[in-house]
């Protein structure tokens, strides 16, 4: 297999409060952050990439928990679509997050973590977060801004609100808002968090006790809004899990009952209930019409980016229709856009997943 | 102009420098880079390819994967200089629809067309009774996707009942570029700039 990549793992404490769109202020902001491949002496070659709900900094370097590969691995490194040998490639975690940046789980000023006092923030507030990391970094200008995703809702939402700030937006299986739908699955697994005993309020943190239960459920019921109805038959089908014969009781008889249980116990080890809470908020706040007067093409007046949307046919969590819609309004913006609805069996997790198809637009998109 | 086919070749010469340019069903993108790199254009294309699209993505072209029939209606009035249509009128669902899309879109219009009145074609149904396969209408006529075939006589008739002005016109055969005089017959091709 291919060595490990060499990245550089980061921590910058933000000097000032970052205001919010709540109209709070979050002080003491740190943002933990990866990057991959040499900044140029001009600095014009830097990529940055944004991470999903769950996902983390660790774009192209092994989990510090799971020690599994980088989230895209697959995507990022030498010689490959994202190319570390020409583009200084950054991944930030997102504020509200667990993996280093601030979050409810961080400490307040009080010395004691957050939990719900934590101010509900949103996918701007995330934005304006990695903005200010561009700034001390000094990057004015970045070649591309990609996400998958709600990573692909952070790109949009700085090609709106920062429009000088990226030269190409390159936005995957995302949405400029969220719908009834997606809120609804969203608000199954805060439901879910909130419901668990050893949430307690969210003041769970140092108890001994935290709500793995409800997480695991929220996570169950989200991982299968990540995969296509094709998909799952394939893989599971109705195939029963290590037996010859149903137990006519509530074991997992059935592989897809396991294969969930499995997703949503491991995903417990890896992340906080209060982030994957205020996460889902901020994502189901999002809606970039709304914000620009509730014009889509307003948001996106005068952008100076190109753009290039992508979606998956299998998926149906941000299914085509709301590509195109974004696509639609950069039209009415003059933007020059480029859209390509590619055929994946897997769902909305096709982002992550082995689409050659995939690789040849981003690959084209970055070096055209 | 580079290695282009004949009528856009064509489209490639006649468009102004600078200009702002939508090819409908713009393929893998030849047209558009053409336009690009020798007349500074800001191209669009829309092509229902999704292979076409990631290959004019790859060239670092704007394309939109797109139904002509239905997503032209996406684009804003006057949002073009030109809108090119080349060799695809005829497998439209209404072409009268798109000619009307194309120039509301765009202030001018580039159409092209294969001439179904082609001595060639006249001959094969006259002699054969058969539908015509031809170099430039290769495909049986249960797979093709010309729905609308259309001569020049018919596309002059829709234009004048349109009320749509013929800024120039040019006809070919193969390669070899042809006269106005009988062109209904000798055409294998046609290209129209077209203005409301």
């Amino acid at each position: 297999m291919a060595t490990a990549l060499a990245s550089t793992s980061s921590n910058l404490r933000l000097a000032h409060p970052l205001a919010l769109d709540s109209g709070q202020a979050l002080d003491r902001v740190t943002i933990a952050y990866e990057t991959y491949g040499e900044l140029a002496a001009d600095k014009t070659n830097a990529i940055l990439v944004h991470h999903a709900l769950t996902g983390d900094q660790h774009l192209a370097s092994p989990h510090p928990i799971t020690g599994k590969p980088g989230w895209w691995d697959r995507m990022v490194g030498p010689g490959k679509p994202i190319d570390t040998h020409r583009f200084h490639v950054i991944c930030a975690n997102v504020i509200g997050s667990c993996m280093g940046s601030t979050g409810p789980a961080s400490e307040a000023a009080d010395g004691t973590p957050y939990g719900m006092r934590f101010p509900v923030i949103t996918i701007r507030d995330m934005v304006r977060a990695q903005v200010a990391l561009l700034d001390a970094l000094g990057i004015g200008r970045l070649h591309a801004v990609v996400g998958g995703s709600m990573g692909g809702m952070q790109a949009l939402s700085l090609a709106a609100n920062f429009p000088e700030r990226a030269a190409r937006v390159l936005a995957i299986a995302a949405s400029a808002r969220h719908s009834a739908q997606n809120i609804a699955f969203h608000e199954v697994g805060r439901q879910a968090i909130m419901a668990d005993p050893a949430w307690q309020g969210g003041a769970y943190y140092g108890t001994g006790r935290t709500p793995d239960k409800g997480l695991a459920v929220a996570r169950m019921a989200a991982h299968i809004t990540y995969l296509s109805e094709a998909g799952l038959t394939d893989k599971f089908g109705r195939r029963l899990q290590d037996r010859q014969a149903r137990s006519f009781g509530f074991d997992a008889d059935f592989q897809v009952e396991s294969y969930l249980r499995h997703q949503g116990i491991s995903f417990t080890e890896r992340f906080d209930a209060n982030s994957y809470l205020y996460i889902t908020r901020a994502m189901d706040y999002f809606d970039l019409a709304e914000e620009h007067g509730g014009r889509l093409a307003d948001a996106f007046a005068g952008t100076p980016a190109r753009f290039c949307v992508v979606s998956f046919d299998t998926d149906w969590l941000y299914p085509t229709a709301e590509s195109r819609a974004v696509v639609h309004a950069l039209n009415a913006a003059a933007a020059p856009v480029s859209f390509v609805e590619l055929k994946a069996p897997h769902g909305h997790d096709s982002f992550l997943l082995e689409v050659p198809a995939l690789d040849r637009v981003v690959a084209g998109f970055l070096n055209g | 102009m580079s290695r282009l086919r004949p009528d856009l070749a064509v489209i490639a010469e006649h468009v102004a420098p600078g200009s702002r340019v939508l090819d409908v069903g713009c393929g893998d993108g030849a047209l558009m880079a053409v336009l690009r790199d020798e007349k500074q254009v800001d191209a669009r294309g829309m092509e229902i390819d999704p292979e076409a699209v990631e290959k004019c993505v790859a060239r670092g072209l704007s394309a939109v994967q797109g139904d002509a029939d239905r997503d032209l209606a996406d684009y804003p009035d006057d949002a073009f200089d030109y809108a090119v249509l080349s060799q695809t009128l005829q497998t439209a669902e209404r072409p009268d629809l798109m000619l009307a899309e194309l120039l509301r879109i765009g202030r001018k219009a580039f159409v092209s067309f294969p001439n179904f009145a082609h001595w060639r074609m006249r001959a094969s149904l006259l002699w054969h009774g058969r539908m015509p396969v031809t170099r430039h209408l290769p495909v049986s006529w249960y797979e093709t996707q010309n729905i609308h075939h259309v001569t020049v006589t018919d596309f002059r008739q829709l234009l004048a009942d349109k009320g749509v002005r013929v800024e120039r016109s040019w006809f070919f055969s193969g390669d070899t570029q042809l006269g106005p005089l009988g062109a209904n017959w000798r055409a294998e091709y046609a290209v129209y700039l077209l203005s409301r």
